[in-house]
């Protein structure tokens, strides 16, 4: 035996339970002992610990350290006089009907783009899903890895970027964001709606196979009445988190609610700045109540 | 003849009338409608978003996407170049760690106040009406710091300190720091309380209980949360760039105001390295901790 048994252990009386003649067969006593080795020492587990935490409070120090962050600035008195204005230029918002008109359609605007980049996305991310997922055993799946690194790509850049980079090609307005909501989306909802093709019960699909059925029709007739609620729900979860994103999106230029802000926080016209982010955070306030009362309904 | 024996030709007729309306989906009236109902709401989206695709191939926008994506190829790889994006990645990075390490310091005494668990008075029944008051009051700031976008804040801050990162980092710190503080409050009270009840009723504090108690018991769990958020704050981070607040974001900003395609490119694909890692880390790390 290479290891000698740990002192602690009851390693003869061990050994000898298990195996009946320890002393003549060195291979079953150490396999008997590699049952009944200790846990390893705390002292490993806490060092672990302690080395985590250790680079933590590295990673945050040098982070603090190397932003040059200019806290004497943000403290000093001009700065909080600055801020103290603002706020209190914010507390006033505007009420002018006619703003009050332009607001609302804003707010509706940023809806439908929410609502509808969300649609693209599904149909787009279904598409692409199909390719990316390999439902049975015998599934070729030949565009597995290629959509899939698609999916990935299109999921990890951020709508905002998709923002700038799609007004390039499609101008200044709601057109732009709706893309770069669909775009993203379809990325998310791609890779979910993959893993759920995946994760159906294969029974039926099989049984509709066996009969010499196309793959068209096990799909439209097997595969998605068993994934429908679980993609109806994902979808609903995007659709409620490419509202908020919807809201901020304008910021680049790419319509709805976040351009009006940042058009008129350019001009300083503090009491419009003002209605616009409070329209903003109503909207988000809003998406938060209905879902969190539809979740507790569905629960119920 | 009899009327009810119709002829054999009529028969036939009636025959294959039948195999047809067998044939037919007999759901059809319903699937027509509801089709239907789709264009009708679809319509209006349509409108609102100004949804135009055709624009995208006219020669007037054609064009300039078109160099502009080809320019994609190959991206810039000069030494120094390459030496500003590594810089600007840190950076990136860096902010989102300050920020989180900020938004911790708001949100845990935010939240220890805010968790009921704790509160001395309610075990014996209702809450006294002062505790219940500040813990609500501060459930709605934790409320409110986390409904107002991280982008917003950061314009906000932007138009106060000025261009850089202390905005970014004051922006995540804020907005996670909602986040984080309403989590920990609802991960601290989904738990057995029995063990901190039992701390507070034999006279500890509630500092105590939560060391002895609670912690112990939730620890993986927020540890957990915290890395996902610290990642979620990466990606963040990077999007706070664009309206002003330094790193790979501002740096991508700039270069697509410019048009320079090759730029664009290498920042994009470093951009989608740094998503990628943060998400392999963050899913060892609280693998680790499970």
């Amino acid at each position: 035996m290479n290891t000698p048994p740990h002192p602690a252990t009851p390693s003869t009386a061990a050994t000898g339970a298990t195996a009946p003649a320890p002393a003549a067969n060195p291979h079953t006593a150490a396999h008997a002992h590699r049952d009944h080795r200790l846990p390893p020492p705390l002292f490993n587990a806490r060092c672990q610990a302690c080395w985590f935490v250790a680079a933590l409070l590295v990673l945050v120090v040098v982070s603090f350290w190397s932003l040059d962050l200019q806290w004497a600035q943000f403290l000093s008195l001009s700065a909080l006089g600055k801020m103290a204005r603002f706020v209190g230029e914010l507390m006033s918002p505007s009420t002018e009907p006619a703003f009050l008109h332009k607001l609302g359609w804003a707010t509706l605007e940023t809806l439908a783009m929410s609502a509808l980049g969300t649609l693209l996305a599904v149909v787009g991310g279904l598409a692409l899903a199909l390719p990316a997922s390999k439902t049975h055993a015998d599934d070729p799946a030949r565009w597995h890895t290629a959509t899939r690194v698609l999916l990935n790509a299109l999921r990890s850049i951020p709508e905002l970027v998709w923002a700038t980079l799609l007004l390039i090609a499609a101008g200044l307005g709601p057109f732009a964001g709706t893309l770069a909501l669909g775009l993203h989306t379809t990325g998310v909802l791609g890779r979910l709606f993959a893993e759920s093709l995946e994760n159906a019960p294969p029974g039926p699909g099989f049984a509709l196979r066996a009969r010499g059925m196309g793959e068209v029709r096990v799909f439209c007739y097997a595969l998605l009445p068993q994934v429908l609620p679980q993609l109806l729900s994902y979808s609903l979860y995007r659709w409620e988190n490419n509202i908020r994103a919807a809201a901020v999106l304008g910021v680049v230029g790419a319509g709805g609610l976040g351009q009006m802000l940042t058009f008129h926080m350019g001009l300083f016209q503090m009491a419009e700045t003002s209605s616009v982010l409070v329209a903003m955070m109503a909207l988000v306030a809003l998406v938060d109540a209905l879902s969190y009362l539809s979740r507790r309904a569905l629960m119920a | 003849m009899s009327p009810p024996h119709a002829s054999p030709p009529a028969h036939a007729a009636q025959q294959v009338r039948l195999a047809r309306a067998a044939q037919r989906d007999p759901a059809w009236l319903g699937r027509v409608f509801w089709l239907m109902a789709g264009v009708a709401l679809l319509w209006p989206l349509l409108v609102l978003t100004e949804f135009r695709p055709w624009l995208l191939l006219e020669p007037d926008s054609l064009r300039p996407t078109l160099r502009f994506l080809g320019d994609f190829v190959p991206p810039k790889l000069e030494p120094a170049f390459l030496a500003m994006v590594a810089q600007q990645t840190w950076r990136t990075v860096a902010m989102a760690t300050a920020g989180i390490a900020l938004a911790l310091v708001l949100a845990v005494p935010l939240a220890l106040v805010s968790v009921r668990v704790l509160s001395i008075s309610a075990l014996g029944g209702r809450m006294a009406v002062l505790p219940a008051v500040l813990r609500q009051t501060v459930r709605w700031v934790l409320m409110v710091l986390r409904s107002v976008p991280e982008l917003i804040w950061a314009l906000v801050f932007v138009r106060v300190v000025g261009l850089g990162p202390t905005a970014g980092v004051l922006a995540i710190a804020l907005t996670y720091g909602g986040m984080l503080g309403k989590v920990y409050a609802d991960i601290l009270e989904s738990g057995e309380p029995h063990t901190t009840h039992s701390l507070l009723r034999n006279g500890s504090g509630r500092l105590q209980a939560f060391f002895y108690g609670l912690l112990l018991q939730n620890a993986a769990e927020l540890t957990s949360y915290t890395v996902y958020r610290w990642e979620c704050a990466i990606r963040s981070s990077a999007v706070l760039g664009f309206v002003g607040a330094g790193g790979l974001g501002q740096e991508m900003d700039s270069a697509m105001k410019m048009f320079n395609g090759s730029e664009v490119a290498t920042m994009l694909l470093v951009f989608m390295a740094l998503v990628a890692l943060a998400d392999r880390a963050s899913a060892l790390l609280r693998k680790a901790l499970a």
